[in-house]
């Protein structure tokens, strides 16, 4: 008996290797004090109640971007102990199946697990205050939407410690993700993270398409929504038609697994490019989704502290629409050398080229959005303006990549990694970082440290260049994407190590980060009226941190600008805000199913992985009678008063005074 | 302090002067082609990085000056016009930059695509040499179909010769570069691919897997060695008489998972290469190309007619249907 | 920006209210179908893709069995006829008629399911044609599975739904929901008539 209980946990448990014992230890450890805390504080119930079940946007907003930030430090970590592998030829620091399941992670965590709730976070904080809303279309689904990718990440984060983690890559191309090759529990994970975490994506594109098209305050034409909303909801159309794909590939590869289909096998007919065709039909598009927020992003932060409205309007929203579009027909340029002939690859490489002519108008909208303005130097602003030469060049580089026969000696080598780097951390993570230091103080109602953004903000920057441009010679130099060793006689030493001490400078930002938030959390900078950038859109019209209602009357709005132009308007009147008569408001109540329904869904995971039934059964069951409860349920919505919303109205003007 | 701004904008360039410098660019493989495909990949990425070139370097040069010139500080004399957000003809201009550099670039790209498609035969007066690629996991098997050796993880060529190049794989999808000879391609199992390269020049030439194999998939590196075609004689004679000899035992011996050095054998069984295409395949042709593309346009995925134009134009010539 | 401060009567903003909350989620129910249309294209792309890859085993014009895919098509047409019939009394607001309707949809619906499980048991068991067969298989089974998977779940909304019709009547959210599934019921019906003319007329041709 005891023999079967070793046999099994031998199996269960991750063994072997001091990092990821110590990895064991610390969350062991880090559990524990979080559950010492709580209930010593006797905090379970205010966690339960204000936040595990709450369906504010705002809330579920800020939760996306713990999340969100916690994953960037593990992501991160995987970074950095590939580029100590890396430094060195020869190294010996890690073995080959552990920088396997290293990069593999780093990419998974990155994308889906960092970047998306990161986004999603913003999407949440941000849409409904800047078009008048008082929440999102479904705030339940809203909760479920977080919850799933919440439990999601977790299923794909426990396979550090039990299991073992994937090691295929991170689009798991079969066969080697298929039985064949990766036998063991690994891929199981990756399949159920990303699925029950990417039912969460799906719901929250459908959430904001509606939310946009049907919550905004009157008068908001969608020529007049900010752009950022714009870029929501052109990145919200690629989530709704990409995602789907996502969703039957994984089922399918699982099929493969589970019960020993042929749908990418090598044997029974199966058909491996196919898997590779369809992944990247949702691969391409997702990189678009998490880009052309950044792009709605910096529109606002352009505009703002240029002091100027956004050049090109129209020009922008279109040029957004355009990518969105071209992102669905450009999925084969990641295999020109599968050899689909050269008419196939010249279609592919120009409808990959196209996309650079509405990203280069964008670039000089921005560029002529400073021009004639008053250009204010805070950190959003600096990472904005950081993000343009950045991104032009990874763009550039990018379109170097397209030009297919040229392709054939940069595929899949260092050259590459340094591309794709260059703009998902020059537009992606500059974006979302510029984003969650310009909408900070509307979260939680003070600024960041400024003088320790810059710190951050600075070693980020010079880190990135001094990782990633050394790259681009490896690459051209024949070094391949995730090789975790390489011969002393290559002469690839010194520019992986220029590289890996970029990786850490970069590391150091991070940590600066870090500092920053808590030194703001330490001496506050309050943001005593809600504007404290002096904002043009709605969301600086309201206190910060937003009331529950986030506003007492819906706005009405006539300009593109809203909140500039009330601004201007009263100041040219010299009269302050009209007499305002609240009505009650209409709110959504909290709800405990979509984390209960999630946590099912995370032990059906579980069990799908083990090919334990005994546990998924039960949990696809709940899953079930929480649907039905949850349709059963009619008494969702209630009432604040109307004298409670003066009420704390007066109190949070009082509070500005 | 504002100077740093300036500085900023200009770092990313200051950075690639630096690292070229550094590095010796000549030096790269990539950029230091010993082959007619090689050559003709650099000049199109020399084209192409002009073209970009022409578009990045002005706009560098406009960000920087744009930022320096309307910085809000005190006593900066430059215009303020909050209102001023549109204009027809810079909108035109900017739009049009793009185009032009991108239509020129399509029209370079698709004429370089069918040039360099990599199953076309190169232009020689000499008969190409045929050398069938199998990528395992994790070592790659060269047969010498015409003069029956066989080797691994050593390519040698003469020099001055078009290869033909057959690949395919028993194992997880690879792909088969030698950088300075010219571009890769997938190894897939189930179809076998053309490729043509040759060496200008005598030389040992590094030649790596390029795509993720697995676990030990960084040792699949390979030398290949361009020689003379009195040498390459000599190599096949030196090999033919060496003990080892590949049978279809040694070789399922030689597919299963593990790490190797070179090895060399001097026989090989018949219709190796074709039976590691077919192995998969069961009452069927070898698979007839890859998964069909599917055009996202709703009408189109709802009727469930998935071929788009161009799939259905897919250019099979290049693989070999074996039966 | 001034503020609308349209001060209208409690009751008439509830009414408001109530009616715009509930088109919003037919709305959403309309996007989420869009996705689903994705979700099939994709299994009707990987099938089309493999369904010649038969690996030796049986090939379609030797499993399906036309007499009994027929009459699933015709009880599942009927199923979205009687369903629409349970649209039009709840118009009339004769609750009677539209839980009578909605129960011979579920029927209907119940009926189709059998006959189509009886069909794949039959594969399995008589024809030895199972999912790990050939992909061509993988493919047919996951397709019309995934249908069959739909057509199931909407089984059990519907019989949770004749249980809140009796105890609420027709109100706006009940409205909304026999609006929202026979939607969803349509919508499965003209997937099924692709899984009929491409899985199975192209099949057996």
């Amino acid at each position: 008996m005891l023999d079967k209980i070793k046999q099994f946990a031998s199996e269960f448990f991750v063994t072997g290797d001091p990092l990821i014992l110590g990895a064991q230890v610390s969350i062991g450890l880090s559990m524990v004090a979080m559950i010492f805390v709580l209930t010593y504080f006797r905090k379970w119930g205010w966690l339960w109640k204000e936040w595990l079940t709450s369906v504010d946007h705002k809330r579920i907003g800020i939760m996306y971007i713990i999340c969100s930030i916690m994953m960037l430090f593990r992501g991160g970590v995987d970074a950095l102990l590939m580029r100590l592998q890396l430094a060195m030829p020869n190294s010996e620091f890690l073995q080959a199946d552990h920088y396997n399941q290293i990069f593999t992670t780093h990419g998974v965590i990155m994308i889906l697990f960092m970047a998306m709730p990161l986004m999603f976070g913003l999407f949440n904080i941000v849409v409904p205050l800047q078009i008048g809303a008082r929440d999102v279309a479904y705030p339940f689904l809203n909760s479920l939407s977080f919850w799933m990718f919440f439990w999601g990440a977790m299923l794909f984060n426990v396979s550090f410690v039990i299991g073992g983690s994937p090691d295929a890559g991170w689009l798991s191309y079969p066969p080697l993700s298929e039985l064949s090759h990766s036998p063991g529990v690994g891929q199981n994970f990756y399949i159920w993270g990303i699925q029950i975490s990417g039912i969460g994506s799906l719901a929250t594109g459908i959430n904001f398409i509606v939310t946009i098209l049907k919550m905004r305050a009157p008068g908001m034409k969608l020529m007049k929504m900010p752009m950022f909303t714009w870029s929501v909801f052109s990145s919200c159309i690629m989530i709704i038609f990409a995602f789907p794909i996502l969703t039957v590939t994984l089922a399918l590869l699982f099929l493969d697994r589970f019960l020993g289909a042929h749908f990418f096998t090598l044997d029974g007919g199966g058909n491996p490019m196919m898997y590779i065709n369809l992944i990247w039909m949702w691969g391409h598009p997702e990189v678009y989704i998490v880009v052309v927020p950044a792009f709605g992003i910096f529109s606002e932060i352009v505009s703002t502290f240029s002091k100027k409205k956004l050049f090109g309007y129209k020009s922008m929203v279109f040029a957004m629409l355009i990518i969105s579009l071209l992102s669905f027909f450009t999925w084969a340029h990641h295999f020109f050398t599968m050899g689909s002939g050269a008419n196939v690859n010249a279609f592919f490489a120009i409808s990959t080229m196209l996309i650079a002519i509405p990203t280069g108008a964008k670039v000089f909208n921005w560029l002529f959005t400073m021009y004639r303005g008053k250009i204010r130097f805070t950190t959003p602003m600096m990472w904005t303006v950081a993000f343009i030469p950045c991104f032009v060049i990874g763009g550039m580089t990018g379109v170097l990549l397209s030009v297919a026969p040229a392709d054939f000696q940069f595929h899949n080598s260092y050259f590459l990694i340094a591309h794709f780097h260059q703009v998902l951390i020059g537009g992606v993570a500059f974006g979302y970082f510029a984003g969650l230091y310009y909408w900070w103080p509307k979260m939680f109602g003070f600024k960041l440290n400024e003088h320790l953004g810059k710190w951050a903000f600075w070693l980020w920057n010079i880190g990135f260049y001094v990782c990633f441009m050394p790259q681009y010679f490896l690459g051209l130099d024949g070094m391949t994407r995730r090789t975790y060793t390489y011969d002393f006689d290559m002469g690839w030493g010194p520019l992986n190590l220029v590289s890996t001490v970029g990786g850490f400078l970069m590391g150091v930002g991070f940590i600066f980060q870090v500092w920053q938030i808590a030194h703001s959390i330490k001496f506050r900078e309050a943001d005593v009226n809600g504007d404290p950038w002096e904002g043009r859109t709605l969301e600086w019209s309201i206190p910060s941190p937003a009331p529950i209602y986030n506003f007492a009357v819906l706005p009405q709005v006539s300009e593109a600008d809203a909140w500039w132009e009330e601004k201007e308007k009263r100041a040219a009147s010299g009269k302050s805000a009209a007499p305002i008569v609240y009505e009650p408001i209409h709110m959504p109540k909290n709800s405990a199913i979509p984390f209960i329904i999630s946590t099912f869904w995370f032990f059906a995971g579980f069990g799908f992985v083990w090919g334990w039934m005994w546990l998924t059964i039960p949990a696809l069951i709940g899953v079930g009678i929480c649907m039905i409860a949850r349709s059963f349920s009619y008494d969702t919505d209630y009432y604040i008063p109307a004298d409670e919303v003066k009420r704390t109205e007066a109190a949070l003007k009082g509070a500005k005074l | 302090m504002k100077k740093r701004k300036l500085v900023r904008a200009l770092l990313p360039l200051m950075m690639i002067a630096f690292i070229v410098v550094l590095s010796g660019c000549s030096q790269a493989m990539v950029l230091d082609p010993k082959g007619p495909v090689g050559a003709e990949q650099k000049d199109l990425i020399m084209i192409s990085t002009v073209l970009c070139t022409i578009i990045l370097v002005p706009v560098l040069a406009l960000t920087a000056w744009i930022v320096w010139r309307y910085r809000d500080k005190a006593g900066n004399k430059a215009s303020y016009k909050p209102n001023w957000a549109h204009s027809t003809t810079l909108e035109v201009v900017w739009w049009a930059i793009p185009i032009i550099i991108i239509a020129t670039l399509a029209v370079v790209t698709v004429r370089y695509t069918h040039a360099l498609e990599p199953s076309k035969p190169l232009k020689s007066d000499k008969a190409p040499i045929t050398i069938q690629v199998t990528s395992l996991d994790w070592k790659w098997l060269f047969t010498y179909p015409e003069q029956g050796i066989a080797t691994v993880n050593y390519l040698q060529i003469p020099e001055d010769t078009p290869i033909k190049f057959e690949l395919t794989s028993d194992a997880p999808m690879n792909s088969f570069w030698v950088p300075q000879l010219g571009g890769q391609i997938y190894t897939m199992s189930g179809m076998a691919m053309t490729l043509y390269l040759q060496a200008d020049e005598i030389g040992h030439y590094f030649g790596t897997g390029a795509n993720f194999s697995g676990e030990h998939f960084a040792d699949m590196t390979f030398d290949v060695n361009a020689t003379s075609q009195q040498d390459f004689e000599e190599f096949i004679a030196k090999t033919k008489k060496v003990p080892t000899k590949l049978t279809m035992e040694s070789y399922e011996a030689l597919a299963k998972p593990g790490k190797s050095g070179v090895q060399y054998f001097s026989a090989i069984p018949d219709g190796l290469f074709e039976k590691v295409v077919t192995k998969y395949t069961k009452g069927q042709s070898a698979h007839s190309g890859h998964g069909s593309g599917e055009t996202t346009t709703e009408a189109k995925k709802a009727s469930g007619s998935e071929t788009s134009k161009d799939m259905d134009k897919m250019d099979h010539s290049q693989m070999k249907m074996t039966k | 920006m001034a503020h609308a401060a349209a001060h209208s009567g409690e009751h008439a903003h509830d009414h408001d209210h109530e009616h715009d909350h509930e088109s919003l989620k037919t709305f959403g129910f309309w996007i989420f179908l869009i996705t689903d249309v994705i979700l099939f294209g994709s299994l009707f792309a990987t099938y089309i893709v493999l369904h010649q890859n038969t690996n030796g085993g049986p090939t379609p014009e030797e499993l399906f069995k036309m007499p009994g895919i027929i009459a699933e098509t015709f009880i599942l047409l009927t199923s979205s006829f009687t369903s629409g019939l349970a649209v039009l009394g709840m118009n009339k607001g004769n609750l009677k008629q539209l839980i009578g309707w909605l129960a011979v949809t579920v029927v209907l619906g119940a009926s189709f399911v059998g006959l189509e499980l009886s069909e794949f048991i039959t594969m399995v068991n008589h024809e030895g044609a199972t999912i790990s067969t050939s992909a061509f298989l993988s493919a047919f089974f996951t397709l019309v599975g995934t249908h069959g998977l739909h057509v199931s779940v909407g089984l059990i909304w519907m019989i949770g739904l004749i249980f809140q019709l009796r105890r609420r009547g027709i109100t706006a959210v009940t409205k909304r929901k026999v609006a929202v599934i026979s939607l969803y019921w349509h919508f499965l019906d003209v997937v099924w008539i692709f899984v009929f003319t491409i899985v199975y007329l192209m099949g057996v041709m």
